[in-house]
């Protein structure tokens, strides 16, 4: 009887097995939303923050160190009555901000720690950890801000900042936090994964009432922290602070590189300020002053900005006549008999014109340049000559990005044939349209990296190097990347550059660069002026050189907006920094003292007129007593440990244990 | 005729071992709930929860031996006096009990151990269940005799659920698959299911979306299952009458729900529909559960590399909520293995019990697959959120030795009667 239903019950039972086995399914290997590790409140993931990465002079000098700093973190819950009063007067804070703070921190979590007050110096920690056995709820945990010893390259080193929202959530794999410190510009942007290290993790068991239960699994899953690699960079810091000094009171830059190596020795973007303003609680005070400046100080001048080469771009005409074949060191032209005015000195041969800088003569090689094809028609051959021209001057960088090793690089400006093409219409221009090029006007547009590379460039009789700033990681002279020792070879052929090489030297010692001025005993500089039309204003002034003569250890730009003629100012400045860097002294005090007190207005700042402040000089003291700078918004403690959703009441889990 | 026979040849070693893999598995687990990582016990100390059940592990073999060489006409014969000796003692156990958690259903044994009746009462309503549907001329599908077995039935859960231990008083509803193998009418047992649904359907959704549902159901019915000729008047009030009975079921269901359960017990059935509702009280159990089980993932976090079934996020680790260290230290893979294993049991216990030459051992059989079935169904659904929480151990593997005795007696009765099933009582 009923045998049957042996089958319906047994059915029934595998039944109710399978809708088991397939609901664990779908916890267990569907729904991932407690597979990670930590993710389930039983673990707490604790974050070690590394220290991050010194950088360093070519000569082991310091440039950027870590200063350790305490960050006050508020747990509401614990807070008991107590004295506000006392309280704010201890920290130097309002009583609003106390209270504002106080409201965002427990609306965020009660039992939680949110972040209270940023940056208390060793000393401010010291003279109130005492008072602090009054305020329970109140914990420090140790982090740390940049300093800048060396005061120097604020631009081209950069600062850290908190990471932005955009950034954060753009990181493909998550690492960093709500709040952590990440390179925001320049080097530290640049190299922010070798300086940051590696962040340790910690998961540590806590039982139901948030006690610490011991590492887990023996620490398998845990990493120790890895303190950020050390940067060495090429800057040579006494030659870089000279430069500094040289510049007080003027706006412009400045770069010297190795020509051999394609190192910067030197790389200083102005007006200067101290990058100390841009650290810590400095920031927000600063930030928005030096942003403000019509001078604008923070940007970088150097890589990123925009200038017409002028007279320096003789050179390139010059070297690319003499390949081409337009021009002998000998041909001769007369000064004069061109659109291009110029200024009293004897007609001559190639050297002549390189140490008076002619106008009319460069106008003359170009033109010869423009037309050194069979082709007849100008209109023809104007296209025909200018992209073989563009081909052999693209070759020393212009219009190209360097390679630097900094977040940003602008590429310039080198007009090519698709270039007047577009403006002019296909055959519709010929070399009388372009000649202004002929002399470093009109369309072209370089940046002051470009220029130094191109005294690099000569000074190496035709190659360059990639110029870079980092030339150690982690160890002096040890790790740098190959694209930074690349070699770019140009088209010139290497006997072409004596001829103008022997002008340039001419042109420091008795040619465009007057009085003397740029004459250093017992050193052959090569230089060549220049002088960059600016439409607002007085011309900048603008001096390339390398030095010595023969084997070259120095290339150098200087500019200086609106110094008017390049021979005044920018030689001057640039040879003292040439004579800083190969005898280490300067002996010239007078030109030295003359460049020190010669102050310059730019006319952005003269058209801001009292608006413009002077850049603020910070008292060296990093441990200043002001208020700590209190966060925009408070970090949350959510995002420094893994979430947990499910708290039982009254009970904290996320009890700091430092 | 040797009575006598030679119990190692008899017994049925498949159920055995399927038995031994469970009891070894579940006292692994039981250590890897108690373990901890930071002051690692010794895994025989009777300190701890994993060195008792080794006690009550090593125990079960007397008890094995004492059920296997007593003649196995005893537990026939005994049955009522057994169900009798049961019932006084689970009314004693209400006056004599220390309360536990609320409920008064522990007996202390000297100063360490306490014995549970009610686990005990499941084997001897078994038993006498057993003994009056193979009596002679009993049949349940006769009113009387049904109500006879009814009242076997239902009598020592009412006064367990004196004890307040709703939870075993529960698992006697087990029996309802024995009474539909013996010829219940399936009306019953699908009723039942069907009004199961219905219940949690009104738990889920709203109980007038319900009822339209039904009116739906019953009109498909009507016009689509229905052929012309059987769409009787008769047949129309019939269905109407389901209707109605099915719809004032789903308002009770709410009314029930609302006013008659106990606050506590109400919440339960609330966060099986929305363990967030209270995440911290009556969902606490069932969310951190289901986290255990979910973190274990595919293959597990490996033995004793659990996190979320140590350090007391889940409560009753080693008793009630042992399935999820299963989960979350042997993962996806464990669990099913030891679901495979029970359902392995329950089809080998069904199988030999339809071998019964005898009634009473055949319906035995069904007891001891149903009451196993039940306590799985409850244990492992509370446990992976199907089901409300519901105190009752998973066999062999939960931590306690009233639970391990009395699967262990329940079980091995069976073989004992299995292993002499060629002799028809």
């Amino acid at each position: 009887m009923f045998q049957d239903r042996k089958q319906i019950i047994l059915s029934f039972f595998f039944l109710v097995c399978t809708i088991y086995a397939l609901r664990l399914f779908y916890l267990q290997v569907i729904d991932d939303t407690y597979h990670t590790i930590g993710s389930t409140g039983a673990l707490k993931k604790e974050v070690q923050i590394p220290l991050r990465g010194q950088i360093y002079d070519r000569n082991g000098k310091l440039l950027v160190a870590n200063v350790d700093v305490y960050d006050m973190y508020v747990t509401p819950y614990k807070v008991k009555q107590m004295d506000t009063t006392t309280f704010c007067r201890l920290f130097n804070i309002t009583r609003s901000y106390f209270d504002s703070t106080m409201t965002i921190a427990k609306s965020y979590s009660r039992n939680r720690s949110t972040l209270f007050l940023r940056q208390l110096s060793k000393e401010d920690y010291a003279r109130v950890a005492d008072a602090m056995v009054s305020f329970p709820g109140f914990t420090f945990e140790l982090s740390f801000f940049r300093t800048y010893p060396a005061r120097t390259m604020a631009n081209a080193l950069g600062y850290i900042g908190e990471i932005s929202k955009k950034s954060y959530e753009a990181q493909e794999v998550e690492y960093y936090r709500s709040g952590d410190y990440i390179g925001i510009t320049g080097l530290e942007k640049q190299y922010e994964m070798e300086l940051r290290g590696r962040r340790g993790v910690k998961f540590t068991m806590m039982n139901v009432h948030g006690e610490n239960k011991g590492s887990y699994s023996d620490g398998e899953y845990d990493t120790l922290a890895v303190i950020g690699k050390n940067l060495f960079t090429t800057v040579d810091v006494e030659v870089q602070q000279l430069s500094d000094s040289l510049f007080q009171g003027k706006t412009g830059c400045v770069v010297a590189i190795e020509p051999r190596t394609g190192e910067i020795l030197a790389m200083g973007s102005y007006p200067y300020y101290d990058p100390n303003m841009l650290s810590g609680k400095q920031f927000s005070k600063y930030f928005k002053e030096l942003y403000r400046n019509p001078d604008k100080p923070l940007n970088d001048r150097v890589a990123t900005g925009f200038f017409r080469p002028g007279s320096t771009f003789k050179l390139v005409q010059s070297l690319v006549g003499l390949q081409l074949g337009s021009i002998t060191p000998e041909t001769f032209f007369v000064c004069g008999n061109a659109p291009v005015k110029c200024h009293g000195h004897p007609s001559g041969d190639l050297h002549n014109a390189v140490r008076f800088s002619c106008n009319p003569y460069f106008y003359q090689v170009f033109k010869k340049t423009m037309s050194a094809t069979p082709e007849s028609n100008p209109f023809k051959a104007a296209p025909i000559m200018l992209s073989k021209w563009h081909e052999m001057v693209e070759k020393f960088g212009y219009g190209l990005k360097l390679g630097i090793d900094l977040p940003s690089e602008s590429s310039g400006l080198l007009p090519n044939v698709k270039y007047y093409d577009k403006r002019y219409g296909s055959q519709q221009w010929k070399f009388s349209n372009i000649y202004s090029l002929s002399i470093g006007e009109g369309e072209i547009s370089v940046n002051m990296l470009k220029m130094a590379n191109l005294a690099a460039t000569i000074a190496n009789r035709g190659y360059w190097v990639t110029p870079h700033l980092v030339r150690g990681i982690g160890q002096n002279g040890k790790g740098v990347l190959p694209e930074h020792r690349q070699v770019h070879r140009t088209d010139i052929e290497t006997r072409h550059f004596e001829a103008i090489i022997g002008g340039m030297q001419d042109a420091v010692e008795h040619g465009t660069v007057g009085g003397g001025a740029g004459i250093v005993e017992g050193i052959a500089i090569c230089g060549k002026t220049g002088t960059s039309q600016n439409k607002k204003g007085k011309d900048n002034s603008i001096f390339i050189a390398f030095a010595p003569r023969y084997n070259p250890k120095i290339a150098i730009a200087v500019m200086v907006q609106n110094a008017g003629f390049g021979g005044s100012v920018a030689a001057p400045i640039a040879t003292l920094m040439i004579e800083k860097y190969l005898k280490r002294k300067i002996e010239r005090t007078a030109i030295k003292e003359r460049m020190l007190n010669l102050s310059i207005r730019t006319v952005e700042a003269m058209a801001a007129g009292s608006a413009a402040k002077p850049i603020p000089v910070l008292i060296p003291e990093s441990t200043s007593k002001t208020a700590p700078v209190v966060p925009s918004k408070p970090k949350k403690e959510a995002e420094k440990s893994i979430k947990t959703t499910f708290v039982k009441p009254k009970v904290e889990k996320f009890n700091k244990t430092k | 005729m040797a009575r006598d026979i030679d119990i190692r040849e008899g017994i049925d070693w498949t159920t055995v071992w399927l038995y031994a893999a469970l009891v070894f598995f579940g006292w692994l687990n039981i250590y890897a709930a108690v373990y901890n990582p930071e002051s690692p016990i010794a895994i025989f100390s009777t300190s701890h929860n994993a060195g008792k059940q080794l006690l009550f592990i090593s125990s079960t073999f007397v008890l094995i031996l004492i059920i296997l060489f007593v003649d196995y006409k005893v537990y026939d014969s005994f049955a009522y006096i057994f169900y009798g000796f049961i019932i006084l003692l689970l009314l004693a156990t209400i006056f004599l009990a220390t309360e536990i958690k609320g409920s008064r259903s522990w007996i202390k044994l000297g100063s360490t151990f306490s014995l549970q009746p009610a686990e005990f009462s499941k084997i001897f309503t078994a038993l006498a269940l057993s003994r009056y549907l193979s009596t002679q001329g009993v049949n349940i599908t006769k009113v009387r005799d049904a109500i006879v077995a009814g009242l076997l039935v239902f009598v020592p859960p009412i006064i367990i659920i004196l004890q307040k231990e709703t939870g075993s008083a529960l698992t006697f509803a087990a029996f309802i698959a024995v009474f539909y193998r013996e010829g219940l009418p399936g009306i019953y047992p699908a009723l039942g299911i069907a009004l199961a649904i219905l219940f949690v359907l009104v738990l889920f959704f709203n109980k007038f979306y319900v009822v339209a549902g039904l009116a739906v159901a019953c009109g498909l019915f009507w016009y689509v299952f229905l052929k012309r000729y059987e769409r009787t008047r008769q047949n129309l009030i019939r269905l109407g009458g389901v209707f109605v009975i099915a719809s004032a079921f789903v308002f009770g269901v709410k009314f029930f729900t609302t006013n008659v359960l106990q606050p506590h017990q109400q919440k339960r059935i609330q966060v099986l529909v929305n363990p967030d509702s209270d995440p911290l009280g009556a969902g606490w159990n069932v969310t951190q559960s289901r986290v255990a089980i979910s973190s274990g993932g595919i293959i597990g976090k490996g033995y004793l590399q659990g996190t979320q079934t140590k350090f007391d996020f889940v409560p009753e680790q080693s008793t009630d909520f042992i399935f999820c260290t299963v989960g979350e230290e042997w993962g996806f893979i464990g669990s099913v293995i030891v679901i495979l294993i029970f359902a392995a049991l329950l089809n080998r216990i069904i199988n030999l019990a339809e071998k019964q030459r005898s009634k009473f051992s055949r319906i035995y059989g069904y007891c001891v697959a149903s009451i196993l079935f039940f306590h799985l169904l409850v244990n492992i659904g509370m446990t992976i959120g199907l089901m409300p929480v519901i105190g009752i151990p998973l066999p062999f593997l939960s931590y306690g030795g009233s639970s391990l005795w009395s699967f262990t007696i329940l079980l091995f009765i069976f073989l004992k009667l299995d292993a002499h099933r060629s002799y028809k009582v």
